[in-house]
C-alpha cells in the first residue's frame, strides 16, 4: 500500500517556539519610569517609551510572568468599529498601528484581517447596527450592513434560517477586523523594549506605591524598594488595589471573564462572529481550535475562574449559530480577571498624584487596543499630557459626566 | 454548580440568582447638597476588594428576595448570608 505525501501538521507553518528573547534581569535601584504590570499593554507602553520617545531607563514589573494575565488569555478579537468618535479614534488608531505591527516589531504577530460580522437579531439590533455602520463610515471606518444572505455570504456555515429562536437579520462587516496571536504579540513586544534597554522584571509584584509631596517617588515591591520618576499602571483586573496604593479609588468593578476553545478541527469558519443578543463570540484559531467567549460572571471576582453555567450557555448560543459545531469537543476553559468600567470604556490618563499614569478599564476588550494604547499612553508619560487620542478617557469623566457610553458596541463583543 | 443558601429558601443552584453588587450603600440623606464630586462617588464609584466582599443577591427565579452576602471575591466562598435589615455579620 501505498501512501502520499502526509497531511501537514495543524500549525506547521507557525514558527518555532522561540528561544530566550529578552534578559531576565535584576532590579535596578531607580527607573526613570516604572511600568507596573507585564501584559500587552504594559509592553507596548515600554516599547513605545523606548522608540519613539528615546525613554529607555524603564523597567516593567510583573508579578507573574511576562503576558501571563488577559494577554495571555482573551480571544484575540481585534476590530475598530465603535459607536463614538472618542472610541473610533483610539481604537482606529490601534487598528491603524495592527496594520503595520508586523514589520514594525520584525516578528510574526500572524495578524490577520479576516472580518468581523456583529450579528443582528431584532429589529432594534438592526437599527442600533445601522446606525453604528454610518457612524464608522462618518468617521473613516471601513464597516457594512449585510443583509441575512449577505451574513451567509461571508460566513456559510452560519445558520440564517428563519426557525429558529433568534434568527439573524443581517449583521456589520468590518473587513479589516481580525485576529492575532497574543503571545507572539507580547514577545515582539517584550523582545524588541528589552533590546531598546528596557528592564522586563518577572515575579516581582508592586506591593505600595510612595508618595511624597503629591509626587510619586518609587515603588515597593516583593524584590525590594525601586526609586521611579514615574510610574505608570498597566494592571487590569488588579488596578483597583493598585490605585488604592496611592490612595485613588477607581470606578472599575473587577470580574471573571471565561472563554473555551475546542480541538483543532479543518477551518471552517472563515472570519469572526459575534452576537450580543445570543451572548456568544466565536473565531477559529489559525492552528484550528474554535475559540469562543461570551459575556462576564455576573459577581466580582479575582478568581480567574468562573461558574459552568456561563460557558454552558456559550455554548448552546453558538450550536443555534453553528449547527456544524454540534460534534466538536471542548479541549480548555479558562478565565482572565477583567477591570470593568461604568460605560465599558478605558480609563487612560493623568492622576492626582504627579508622576502617576493610569490605564485601566479596558474590562473586556483591551487586546485590540494593545498597539494603540501602548502609543498614546507612552505619549502621555513622556509629555505629561494626554494623546488627543486618550484625552476624553479620564477619571473625572465620571464626575462631569462626559461618559463614552459603549455598551452597544463592547457588551459582549470583545 | 456552586449553592448560594438563600436566608429564606436554603441552598439553591447559582442560576437561580441574580447578583446585585456592593451591599449597604445608602442613598445620599440630602441629595440635593450634594457635590459633584459625590454624586460621581454614589453613582460610579463601588468598593472593589480582593477579598471578603458584602454584596447583594437577588433569588430571582425562587422567592424572588434580595439578601445580602459577605463573599470571598478569592475562592468566591460565601462566608455569610443575611436579610437586609441585619447588620453585616462578622466573618473570619
Ligand atoms: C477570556 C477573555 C477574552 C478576551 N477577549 C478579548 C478579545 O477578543 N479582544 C479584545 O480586544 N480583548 C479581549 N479581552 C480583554 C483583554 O485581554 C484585556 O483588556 C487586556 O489584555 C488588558 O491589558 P493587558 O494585556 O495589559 O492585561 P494583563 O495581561 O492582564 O496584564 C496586567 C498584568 O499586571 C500584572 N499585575 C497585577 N497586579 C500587579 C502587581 N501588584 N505588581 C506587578 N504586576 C501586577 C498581572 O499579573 C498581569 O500580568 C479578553 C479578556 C479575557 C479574560
Ligand atoms: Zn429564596
Amino acid at each position: 500500500m501505498t501512501t502520499g505525501n502526509p497531511p501537514a501538521r495543524p500549525g506547521a507553518d507557525l514558527p518555532d517556539h522561540p528561544s530566550f528573547l529578552w534578559r531576565n534581569p535584576d532590579p535596578a535601584t531607580s527607573y526613570d519610569v516604572v511600568v507596573v504590570g507585564g501584559g500587552g499593554h504594559g509592553l507596548a507602553t515600554a516599547y513605545y517609551l523606548a522608540m519613539v520617545h528615546g525613554i529607555t531607563n524603564v523597567a516593567v514589573l510583573e508579578k507573574g510572568w511576562l503576558a501571563g494575565g488577559n494577554m495571555a488569555r482573551n480571544t484575540t478579537i481585534i476590530r475598530s468599529n465603535y459607536l463614538w468618535d472618542e472610541s473610533s479614534g483610539i481604537y482606529e488608531h490601534a487598528l491603524k498601528l495592527w496594520e503595520g505591527l508586523e514589520d514594525e516589531l520584525g516578528y510574526p504577530i500572524l495578524f490577520d484581517q479576516r472580518g468581523v460580522l456583529n450579528l443582528a437579531h431584532s429589529l432594534q439590533d438592526v437599527r442600533d447596527s445601522v446606525r453604528r455602520v454610518n457612524a464608522n463610515r462618518l468617521n473613516g471606518i471601513d464597516a457594512e450592513w449585510l443583509d441575512a444572505d449577505g451574513v451567509k455570504e461571508v460566513c456559510p456555515i452560519i445558520n440564517v434560517s428563519p426557525d429558529v429562536r433568534y434568527p439573524v437579520l443581517g449583521a456589520t462587516y468590518q473587513p479589516r477586523a481580525g485576529i492575532a496571536k497574543h503571545d507572539y504579540v507580547a514577545w515582539g513586544f517584550a523582545s524588541v523594549a528589552d533590546r531598546l534597554g528596557v528592564d522586563l522584571i518577572q515575579n516581582c509584584e508592586v506591593t505600595g506605591i510612595e508618595t511624597a509631596g503629591g509626587r510619586v517617588t518609587g515603588v515597593n515591591t516583593t524584590r525590594g524598594r525601586i526609586a521611579a520618576g514615574k510610574v505608570a499602571l498597566c494592571a487590569s483586573g488588579h488596578s483597583s488595589e493598585l490605585a488604592a496604593m496611592a490612595g485613588i479609588e477607581l470606578p472599575v468593578q473587577s470580574h471573571p471573564l471565561q472563554a473555551l476553545v475546542s480541538e483543532l478541527l479543518e477551518p471552517v469558519h472563515p472570519t469572526v462572529v459575534m452576537s450580543n443578543a445570543v451572548h456568544v463570540y466565536v473565531s477559529q484559531a489559525h492552528k484550528g481550535e474554535l475559540v469562543m467567549g461570551a459575556g462576564i460572571d455576573s459577581y466580582n471576582g479575582y478568581g480567574q475562574r468562573g461558574s459552568f453555567h456561563i460557558i454552558e450557555r456559550q455554548m448552546s448560543a453558538s450550536l443555534e449559530l453553528f449547527p456544524i459545531f454540534a460534534r466538536a469537543h471542548v479541549l480548555r476553559t479558562w478565565a482572565g480577571i477583567v477591570d470593568v468600567s461604568p460605560d465599558a470604556s478605558p480609563i487612560i490618563g493623568l492622576t492626582p498624584v504627579d508622576g502617576l499614569y493610569l490605564n485601566c478599564g479596558w474590562g473586556t476588550g483591551g487586546f485590540k487596543a494593545t498597539p494603540g494604547v501602548g502609543d498614546c499612553f507612552a505619549h502621555t508619560i513622556a509629555n505629561d499630557k494626554p494623546h488627543p487620542y486618550n484625552e476624553p478617557f479620564t477619571l473625572e469623566r465620571f464626575t462631569t459626566g462626559a461618559l463614552v457610553d459603549e455598551h452597544g458596541a463592547a457588551a459582549v463583543a470583545h | 454548580m456552586q449553592l448560594i443558601p438563600c436566608p429564606w429558601c436554603g441552598p439553591r443552584e447559582e442560576v437561580e440568582f441574580h447578583y446585585g453588587g456592593q451591599a449597604h450603600v445608602a442613598y445620599p440623606a440630602e441629595s440635593a447638597a450634594l457635590s459633584d464630586e459625590e454624586w460621581a462617588k454614589f453613582v460610579f464609584f463601588r468598593d472593589n476588594p480582593r477579598g471578603p466582599f458584602a454584596e447583594r443577591w437577588s433569588h430571582a427565579a425562587g422567592c424572588r428576595r434580595w439578601f445580602n452576602a459577605v463573599r470571598d471575591t478569592r475562592s468566591y466562598e460565601l462566608l455569610a448570608v443575611y436579610r437586609p435589615d441585619q447588620e453585616r455579620p462578622v466573618t473570619t
